[in-house]
């Protein structure tokens, strides 16, 4: 009687097939492979972009399914970052540690070790002391299991708070904004154990794994980008193909006339809010080790309102549009301010677009929202949905698509 | 037949202008009952009240057997306790299929988990089918409830509203915007309805209150001004003064 999950949803099985073929594609064009055609730069840029989609999947889900416009997303993502730069950091440095402590007279102590590592990372900050936040970080299973923690519990605290009150709208999107800009200016402190502006660095570099060149270090990254971008694209697909996506859009169409119908609202916001915040922190748990450093200005406010505006002009409502949008914008964010595109000369002003990028994108946003609401995700009505002939009951005459017996 | 929601003694004030001034109200399990009433009468704020949207300064809305409190629930707590409500202006899920719409108002747990997890199953899929034949929308299933006419989302809502399959129905002017011939069919849901569970309609229509063919609550100044059959009403001095006088 029913269809499979596939069938009813085509995009997933063709999305899925396109980000194997990417991945094989530049797999195949790596340096670590020997071809070389992409430099391991360029492939760390690419996983990056896969780790966005993600981010940009989960802001699809609370956005443009649930109607929350939460202006936040990029701090659980930077939390995430964090949790695992932490264990990143704090290994690497022990590795340097205990290799230059190898050659003294006596072993270290344990305390010794710890010592010269809180002297490592935090002498930057004046500092030597190990902050207590930095208890796990010798374990690595324990900072994973953060990484979904720690940005899971501040989701469910913070929308436990918001959503009880019934804050929606606008005035939520500020709030998620508040918080963002208050996580930030908290990293930004020396004492807030995290290094201050300085943030973690040389993530780049994975402990026990000094024999492997960056070329295949970044190939793994990109693959495990992939993977989690297809797991989760997977996810999100079953999550709003069934009947909690039917709800959650209804939340978003209509709240009150759900809550009538006897589902509880604020428990769903705070569900589809704490599980898109744990998508957001297992992609910047991904984004980071690629990016190499992570400080709080990754997490200020800005980020958080550039998601927005990816999932704007991929089109929200449909997750490919947000992995499309989230693609499209950021690569082309990054040729435009990395100085690949070619100025502009006027004769009377140079338009240079490291200058005059945001004020494009600026203006493609408010095209986007006032010219093509379903932004570039809508291009594909025109390829993929034909017109179906609405005919209900049985047919009339021979083929398919025929008059039927009750013509409305 | 015992009293299925009892409001005694309600009274609220918005900004001190009294909405609803010391109401009082039954209805049976079984019952169907009209409120007719001049405009500001009370007779949403009435329904906001027993259905949570609102709290009352003062007085009890007690509901069932158990006597509970309604005023200690939540809007979805109160309908997960069986009272559905239809709004005035037709409200359904315009982007979703009218079969989305019915299955998400079908009786069923509602917990997030529980709706995630949830599988379709072939007695949904047979109550769905009942209920799209019962207002008139079998051909409609697939189509996208936002296509539909205005007496259609009527029905639609209506349908909903049976899916949740509650002890009482609160429908607010289920007959605004209809043909005579959709108006008549509504009366026969609402009749049908009224069999089983306990069914108050809020109408302005006075041929509309007539086909129902009920016991008839009048509504003035948030309060009530006369109670009984629609003869009695309309003969009664106070309600030709204020209402049917104008």
């Amino acid at each position: 009687m029913q269809r499979s999950f596939f069938a009813r949803n085509p995009s997933v099985l063709i999305f899925i097939a396109l980000l194997a073929v990417f991945t094989l594609t530049v797999t195949v064009m790596s340096e670590a492979m020997g071809m070389g055609v992409l430099s391991t730069s360029f492939i760390k840029t690419l996983g990056k972009t896969l780790c966005l989609c993600l981010i940009a999947i989960a802001m699809d889900l609370v956005w443009g399914y649930c109607g929350i416009l939460s202006l936040g997303h990029f701090a659980f993502f930077g939390l995430g970052g964090y949790m695992i730069g932490m264990w990143l950091m704090y290994e690497r440095t022990k590795g340097i540690v205990l290799g230059s402590l190898e050659n003294a007279p006596l072993p270290p102590t344990p305390e010794e070790v710890r010592d010269a590592i809180g002297t490592q990372i935090f002498g930057v900050v004046g500092g030597a002391e190990i902050p207590m936040i930095w208890f796990f970080a010798d374990s690595l299973a324990a900072q994973l299991a953060l990484v979904v923690l720690v940005p899971g519990a501040l989701a469910l605290i913070f929308g436990w708070l918001a959503f009880r009150s019934r804050v929606t709208g606008v005035y939520l999107s500020i709030l998620t904004q508040a918080m963002t800009l208050a996580l930030s200016l908290y990293l930004f402190q020396n004492d807030s154990g995290l290094r201050g502006n300085n943030g973690l660095s040389g993530l780049q570099n994975i402990p026990g794994l000094s024999g492997m060149s960056q070329a295949w270090v970044s190939l793994w990254f990109l693959w495990a980008s992939a993977l989690a971008l297809g797991l989760g694209y997977l996810m999100a697909a079953w999550v709003v193909s069934g009947k909690f996506g039917s709800v959650i859009r209804g939340i978003r169409d209509d709240e009150a006339r759900v809550r009538f119908l006897g589902y509880n609202v604020e428990g769903y916001k705070l569900f589809v809010f704490t599980v898109t915040a744990i998508i957001a922190a297992v992609a910047g748990a991904l984004y980071y080790p690629q990016a190499g450093i992570i400080n709080p200005a990754e997490i200020a406010p800005i980020a958080s309102i550039y998601l927005a505006v990816w999932v704007a002009i991929g089109g929200r409502g449909r997750l490919y549009g947000a992995v499309i949008g989230a693609a499209f914008v950021s690569l082309l964010s990054s040729w435009f301010t990395g100085g690949g595109a070619p100025d502009v000369n006027l004769g009377f002003y140079r338009i240079q677009w490291t200058d005059w990028w945001l004020v494009l994108l600026g203006l493609s946003f408010v095209a986007v929202t006032l010219f093509a609401p379903k932004g570039m995700g809508g291009l594909f009505d025109y390829l993929v949905r034909k017109p179906m002939p609405d005919r209900p009951g049985a047919d009339l005459g021979p083929d398919q698509g025929s008059r039927r017996e009750v013509e409305q | 037949m015992s009293t299925l929601l009892e409001v005694s003694g309600v009274s609220v004030s918005f900004d001190g202008f009294k909405a609803i001034n010391n109401l009082s109200f039954q209805i049976a399990d079984a019952e169907l009952r009209a409120i007719i009433g001049p405009n500001g009468a009370g007779k949403t704020t009435f329904m906001d009240i027993v259905t949570g949207k609102t709290r009352p300064n003062e007085g009890r809305v007690i509901w069932g057997d158990k006597s509970v409190s309604l005023l200690k629930m939540s809007e979805s707590q109160i309908a997960r306790a069986g009272v559905g409500r239809k709004f005035q202006r037709p409200t359904v899920f315009e982007d979703q299929t009218v079969r989305e719409n019915l299955a998400m108002a079908l009786r069923n747990d509602r917990s997030p988990w529980a709706v995630l997890f949830y599988k379709k199953t072939t007695d949904g899929a047979a109550r769905i089918e009942a209920l799209a034949d019962e207002i008139n929308l079998t051909a409609q299933l697939t189509r996208k409830a936002g296509e539909l006419s205005h007496g259609q989302k009527q029905w639609l809502e209506i349908g909903m509203l049976l899916a949740q399959d509650p002890k009482l129905l609160l429908v607010d002017e289920p007959a605004a915007g209809m043909t005579p011939a959709e108006r008549d069919h509504t009366t026969d849901i609402l009749k049908e309805a009224a069999k089983t569970r306990a069914v108050v309609v809020v109408e302005h229509d006075m041929d509309f209150v007539e086909k129902l063919n009920c016991k008839v609550t009048v509504l003035h100044e948030g309060s009530v001004l006369a109670e009984g059959s629609l003869a009695h009403v309309t003969a009664n001095k106070d309600v030709i003064d204020v209402y049917l006088g104008r």
